[in-house]
């Protein structure tokens, strides 16, 4: 394996998911990883273990998925990059961390190769029951950014901007893939070093005297100081004032909660990220993430064949939601149809931001395998009745 | 006025500590005649007489009036989930050898929520200080049962005595790899600082537990009086047995109390382990975290690339998430 000074693993490659994303991440400059295995998702740890110690990174198996989320905060403030790696149970026991990482507003990426729940449900097999608790699993009023690859490439492109956007924001980023794409091999190319875009932690230029460490600027996003650089600041996981001190008041809780969650919604325009496909004078529009959204192509060919105008929206970014978008198409189209490896998540947000100007279907699979495209292209026909 | 006041002119006058403190934090939470102060102010004397660079020195609390600490330290400082503070303290460690990494928190949060990160992290000999204050109870929520509850000590989770077996925790720490382990109370002010003092001094897992009065639950739940009496009940009651055998530190309800330095030895940590044992696997291809962080910087050169120029997307703007936007 031939890798650039950096790490780098440019050319072309013949990658899992798993692997693509484990590349992706020491692309994108993670040099702290801590995890505990779980499948399908261990694949990603065992491939950095491997090209960590000659690259600079650390990557330590914690004792548990608590350990794991708490460790990569505490290396996220020394500056380094860092991630973590799980699947639907370590998920659920990250959720307390992953709100300390929200609240102290900690870069850090989360990736979940999602698997069947609940509980210890289906461990080898795929599922996407997950994307509500990305958004909402941990307590609290937070905000976080999710990413949802289709394919091997696609794991490594979005680990990037799962980095990228962490640094920018200043927020846990979870990258919900799932088991299918974790477990698929395709071809994957890898750019030159030089020509992967990577947002470097924005440290403060201030003098240790004058920084506060949660003053925010224009965007809302307060300046980093990094610890052992003399800022000596203080930060905390209870409600806080911009000097980093714990303010128990009604009035401290609106400013930082507020601005916790304003940060994203107020920018989601800038974030949010999906592909569209024939959405002019579509009858259907189908909406569609991860592995599903392969899947769906079948059943939309099926529905084509039969005269159905299908239009495709396929979200990358998944929270934010592209809510503005959806609501404008809805009174457009005669319905959307959303498939997906669950009993009704994102289907939820589609119809929310429709608001009852179209018909809202949800496709849905109980995971272990994924769709059968028949079951996806019948959905469409009958919603375009 | 009083005569005192008339006689010390106390606003010209520092406290001793209070360049350790966050002074525009004070007063603090802490209630009268509790250990906890007492502890932080061993702790601040220790780091004065230590001559260490303070700016490297960061510290990492969990939740309970003792997680409190960090919060009041003027250090780069912590202040985490319930029993988390030992894995978040290690990724500080790993993600930036160079510091000096302290964690202070309560019995329930370290060694009860907290238990499985405490054993893992002295079994790896993760090169961390640990600081628990033991004050027999779960302080901030209301005098609740710990895991270091004496038998037949009440608590309001076990108002008819609690009957369950506490933790020796020198004895934990020991056998799960601690390399410096010793015991004091809070009455215990000069031993104890030059405790942390030596602590600090070493490399490894060291672990100093500080038996303190909590007044208002501990004290007040088993008529014991108030901070005052149970620092007389130190007084009387504490035995200084340095080098003990930490089988034999078990303490029972208002029975003596074994104090001393019990563990100081040498041992590699997990980060020289890991070190030599690539070393030895990879030879010259072996490339650790920088010791300053594993942070690619805004400009100059990859800490990770051997003598090689600053790669141009250093310095390019944020706009991966733009390019295919929509
Ligand atoms: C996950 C979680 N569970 C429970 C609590 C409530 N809680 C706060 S402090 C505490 C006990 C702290 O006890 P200890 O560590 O002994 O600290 P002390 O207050 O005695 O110093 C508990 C149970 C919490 N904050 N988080
Ligand atoms: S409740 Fe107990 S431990 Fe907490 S501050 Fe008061 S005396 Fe100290
Ligand atoms: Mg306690």
């Amino acid at each position: 394996m031939k890798t650039d000074p950096s790490g780098v693993l440019t050319g072309q490659h013949y990658l899992d998911g798993d692997h693509a994303c484990g590349e992706g991440a020491m692309a994108a400059g993670c040099r702290f990883v801590a995890g505990y295995p779980i499948t399908p998702s261990t694949e990603v740890v065992e491939r950095i273990s491997r090209r960590f110690p000659m690259m600079g990174g650390t990557f330590i198996q914690m004792e548990d998925e608590m350990a794991s989320m708490a460790a990569i905060i505490g290396a996220s403030w020394t500056g380094t990059k860092s991630m973590t790696v799980t699947s639907g149970p370590g998920f659920s026991l990250m959720m307390e961390n992953i709100g300390l990482a929200a609240m102290m507003e900690t870069p850090c990426v989360i990736v979940n190769v999602q698997r069947g729940g609940p509980s210890t449900g289906l461990p080898t097999n795929v599922g996407q029951a997950d994307m509500m608790q990305a958004r909402w699993g941990s307590h609290g009023d937070y905000e976080i950014i999710a990413l949802s690859p289709q394919s091997p490439q696609e794991a490594f492109d979005v680990m990037i901007d799962a980095f990228n956007l962490s640094e920018i924001y200043r927020v846990p980023v979870m990258v919900m893939t799932d088991e299918c794409v974790g477990h698929m091999t395709e071809k994957v190319v890898i750019p030159k070093a030089e020509d992967i875009e990577i947002v470097p932690r924005k440290l403060t230029d201030k003098p240790p005297g004058e920084f506060w460490p949660y003053v925010a600027d224009r965007n809302m996003i307060p300046e980093f100081a990094r610890a052992g650089d003399g800022y000596r600041f203080h930060s905390t996981g209870l409600t806080h004032n911009e000097r980093g001190y714990p303010v128990m008041s009604a009035e401290c809780q609106q400013e930082c909660v507020t601005r916790l969650v304003d940060k994203i919604r107020l920018n989601a325009e800038d974030i949010v990220r999906f592909e569209e496909e024939d959405i002019d004078g579509a009858d259907v529009v189908l909406v569609t993430y991860g592995i599903t959204a392969r899947v769906a192509r079948r059943g939309i060919d099926i529905a084509r064949n039969k005269g159905v105008k299908v239009g495709v929206i396929r979200l990358i970014v998944v929270w934010p939601f592209p809510e503005r978008h959806i609501r404008e198409l809805a009174p457009k189209i005669k319905a959307f149809v959303v498939p997906e490896i669950n009993y009704g998540q994102i289907v939820l947000e589609v119809e929310r931001c429709a608001a009852g100007q179209t018909l809202t279907v949800l496709v849905p699979h109980m995971g272990g395998t994924v769709h059968d495209p028949e079951d996806i292209a019948n959905a469409i026909l009958e919603a375009a009745k | 006025m009083s005569k005192v006041a008339e006689q010390i002119p106390t606003e010209e006058m520092e406290h001793p500590v209070a360049p350790y403190l966050r002074m525009d934090r004070i007063p603090h939470i802490w209630c009268p005649t509790c250990g906890i102060g007492t502890v932080v102010r061993c702790y601040a004397d220790a780091l004065e007489h230590s001559k260490i660079d303070l700016d490297k020195v960061a510290i990492v609390s969990g939740i309970g009036c003792t997680g409190r600490v960090a919060g009041y330290m003027r250090l780069d400082a912590f202040h985490t989930t319930h029993g988390r503070a030992i894995p978040f303290a290690t990724g500080l460690k790993l993600g930036r050898p160079e510091l000096l990494v302290t964690v202070f928190s309560g019995d329930g949060d370290l060694v009860g929520i907290g238990g499985n990160h405490f054993i893992h992290a002295a079994r790896r000999n993760l090169d961390i200080l640990v600081i628990l204050v033991n004050n027999f109870i779960y302080g901030m929520t209301g005098g609740q049962n710990a895991p270091t509850t004496p038998t037949t000590a009440r608590t309001s989770t076990m108002p008819f005595g609690n009957f369950e077996r506490p933790f020796n925790l020198p004895h934990l720490a020991e056998s799960c790899g601690a390399t410096y382990v010793a015991r004091w109370t809070s009455l215990h002010i000069r031993r104890l600082t030059k405790s942390f003092r030596e602590a600090i001094s070493r490399k490894g897992f060291r672990f100093v537990e500080v038996i303190a009065p909590c007044a208002t639950l501990y004290a007040r739940l088993n008529k014991l009086g108030t901070g005052f009496n149970l620092m007389r009940f130190y007084h009387d009651n504490a035995v200084i047995d340095h080098g003990a055998d930490t089988r034999d530190l078990d303490i029972s309800f208002q029975d003596r109390i074994i104090c001393g330095k019990f563990v100081d030895k040498e041992r590699p940590t997990y980060s020289e382990m890991m070190h030599e044992h690539y070393r030895n696997a990879l030879g010259d291809k072996f490339v650790p975290l920088p010791e300053e962080g594993g942070m690619i910087r805004d400009t100059g050169e990859k800490p990770d690339s051997k003598g090689k120029k600053p790669a141009k997307s250093q310095k390019r703007k944020a706009s991966a998430s733009k390019s295919s936007r929509k």
